[in-house]
């Protein structure tokens, strides 16, 4: 990663093969400075009706192609399911023995479904009103770092289009570390549900290794009871088209939250996660760190991720500490990232508000002074890459995961020849 | 017993007005057990020697060669001159953040010895260079050079120097930014490694004040892009007494002559 950062705010920066690097300051916003987003005014309904069909000019969709949506933003009929299977464990070891743990199937009248959130957009909204049944995993106690729950979703299948409803509870002082395993084909849109009570702690690893024909949108509403701790970890590396829009919402105060995300882009693929952060209540915690790399190769389409963090700190939210990041490191030449890191801070009685937003080319130097100790350059090209998203993976509890993670990386690498 | 020979030596880099040419003919014949001082001037193309030897992308040599018993290094990519046995002690040592200390070594003393070193005798090894450079074993654990001051890079360079085992060191301003002690650490290890090995040291520095750490057998006087004059370790005294006034005038006139 270069010292020489493209940074920018509120219009975002763009960075394409060619693009002068920029060294812009991204400067907070308070509120006496235009609005960057229609916070007060964000909408949100349960009634897919109620959502305009997006024509790709709205703020929310300005950068998805909808066209390889398959439908998902303008009523495409479910013609398939998402398997839903929770486990024990994960990879080999994993169980069907789940201990305390609760798994029920609801429809969408159980008065717990809604308690994380309520759909912002048309699809999360479209996804709602058309799941078939939703999955509700209760924990009620806290579990050991050593039995991760696994959840795996399997898409309906290439050419199927399929809406699916999950929501992890938490109940107050229990503790979980859970795994998401995303695979499969086929067209999908969800609502996960991460609802955190009192005192509660959830390691939560969302890994999206989808098959190269998929289509996944999904919206993730994590809700933090008071003094309540969630750690967010997206994993993104397979799917034609993957939209992640993860909400938090502080219920109470209190609450400690860390999202991190990588995501691998090749060519053709579209990457793109949009966070909110909405600090609604005193003395919560935020910090965000999401790390991308692309590399499209040449004659291939060009790899695309975006990536918008929003963090709002409402005048209520006294003694907020947040920090956002996002780095993208551009492999080669046919790749383009998006960032958008945007602040508002409504209340000056804060601890702490930052944000910060990079994306370089690889850096000639580390690879030079790799070489230069007589390393390979695949070889450097790799220890540099794993480094960079050295971070993120250490933050992942599942030691199998993490080994699987790690994998995946190296094999993205060696797909095109580095 | 090894010779790196470097022969009527032409090299450019890209600059916003052109190609400009920075060594213009260097010619300069180091062997094994030998030290050869290079002084000179800054913006004398004294790092770009150094850069140009170990084959940053940054520079392209336009004429001449660089030899190692005889094979052009100019040929390999950097990784294979370093696996042939040449190394370059870095005046700006790059930061590799998320790679560890331990992991980087353990790669590199890989690639250059062509087999993973014993684990058991790895770890001594690399715990009594360390030990030797006066550098806190936390290090080893904290990403390449990230974070380090100036004193604790120049420390790690010489620590892959002893590790790594080249048979030629180019040591580039290795002395630059030290203060008195840490130049005296960071000079043990250069001499501990001297005289456990026949190794070739071209040493690059603007000051004499490492040459009383480091005895020269040779000591080259390098303005304008090339060797101006030769001599004994006696030649640094005069430049210690002189400065290289008598050398960059003289280098002025020579320009000004019609070719």
């Amino acid at each position: 990663m270069t010292d020489a950062p493209v940074a920018s705010s509120g219009g975002g920066s763009t960075t394409a093969p060619g693009a002068p690097v920029l060294d812009v300051d991204p400067g907070i916003r308070t509120a006496s400075s235009p609005k960057i987003a229609p916070w007060e005014e964000r909408f949100t309904s349960y009634d897919v009706e109620a959502f305009e069909v997006p024509r790709g000019r709205e703020e929310q969709w300005r950068f998805t192609p909808l066209r390889r949506l398959n439908g998902l933003h303008d009523g495409a009929t479910a013609d398939g399911e998402v398997a839903v299977t929770v486990r024990s464990g994960f990879g080999d070891s994993a169980s069907d023995d789940l201990g305390g743990v609760r798994v029920e199937h609801v429809g969408r009248d159980d008065a717990r479904i809604g308690d994380g959130g309520i759909p912002a957009d048309r699809v999360a909204a479209q996804a709602w009103s058309a799941f078939p049944t939703a999955t509700v995993v209760t924990v009620d106690q806290p579990r050991s770092d050593d039995e991760p729950l696994t959840v795996l979703l399997e898409g309906p299948g290439v050419g199927k289009t399929a809406y699916t409803h999950l929501q992890l509870r938490l109940e107050h002082q229990s503790e979980a570390v859970v795994v998401l395993d995303h695979r499969g084909s086929g067209t999908v849109a969800a609502n996960l549900e991460l609802v955190v009570g009192d005192g509660a702690k959830l390691l939560v690893v969302e890994v999206h290794d989808w098959a190269d024909d998929a289509v996944f949108v999904g919206a993730q509403h994590l809700s933090v009871g008071r003094d309540a701790t969630i750690r967010h970890t997206s994993v993104t590396l397979g799917g034609d088209l993957v939209r992640l829009s993860p909400t938090v919402n502080y219920r109470a105060p209190g609450g400690d939250v860390e999202l991190d995300g990588l995501y691998f882009a090749d060519g053709g693929q579209h990457l793109e996660q949009r966070l909110l952060v909405d600090h609604t209540a005193t003395h919560c915690r935020s910090r965000v760190t999401y790390k991308g790399a692309l590399q499209g190769a040449e004659g291939d389409k060009a790899a695309h991720t975006v990536w918008v963090g929003d963090v709002l700190i409402r005048k209520e939210a006294e003694g907020t500490d947040s920090y956002e990041l996002n780095r993208n490191l551009l492999l080669t030449d046919n790749a383009r990232a998006d960032s958008v890191p945007n602040l508002e801070i409504e209340t000056g009685e804060i601890a702490g508000a930052g944000h910060a937003s990079a994306t370089g080319r690889f850096d000639d130097e580390q690879l030079f002074y790799l070489m230069a100790r007589g390393i390979p350059e695949a070889q450097a090209r790799r220890l540099v890459v794993r480094g960079f998203f050295g971070e993120v993976i250490a933050k992942v509890r599942v030691p199998a995961l993490r080994d699987r993670l790690e994998a995946a990386i190296e094999a993205e690498l060696e797909a095109i020849g580095n | 017993m090894s010779t790196l020979e470097i022969r009527d030596l032409h090299v450019e880099v890209e600059t916003e007005s052109g190609p400009k040419e920075i060594l213009r003919g260097v010619d300069l014949t180091v062997n094994s057990n030998e030290t050869h001082a290079i002084m000179g001037p800054n913006g004398s193309g004294k790092s770009t020697l150094a850069y140009s030897i170990a084959g940053h992308p940054k520079y392209t040599v336009t004429r001449g060669e660089v030899l190692l018993d005889g094979e052009n290094v100019l040929e390999m990519a950097v990784d294979e001159r370093a696996r042939a046995g040449l190394f370059l002690a870095m005046q700006y040592p790059v930061e590799v953040p998320g790679v560890s200390m331990s992991n980087f070594l353990r790669s590199a003393a890989t690639a250059v010895r062509g087999e993973a070193p014993k684990v058991r005798h790895w770890v001594k090894e690399v715990k009594s260079a360390m030990t030797d450079l006066e550098i806190d074993p936390t290090f080893a654990e904290r990403s390449v050079n990230e974070g380090f001051s100036g004193g604790e890079k120049k420390r790690h360079e010489v620590l892959q120097l002893s590790l790594l085992k080249p048979k030629f060191a180019v040591l580039d301003e290795t002395d630059s930014g030290l203060d008195v002690d840490a130049l005296r650490v960071v000079s043990k290890g250069v001499n501990d490694y001297k005289a456990q090995s026949d190794v070739g040291v071209l040493l690059i520095t603007h000051y004499t004040r490492i040459l009383r750490y480091i005895a020269p057998d040779r000591v080259h006087v390098f303005v304008n892009g090339r060797v101006a004059e030769s001599g004994g370790p006696e030649l640094a005294e005069e430049l210690e007494a002189n400065g290289y006034e008598r050398f960059t005038s003289a280098a002025a006139e020579k320009e000004e002559q019609p070719a």
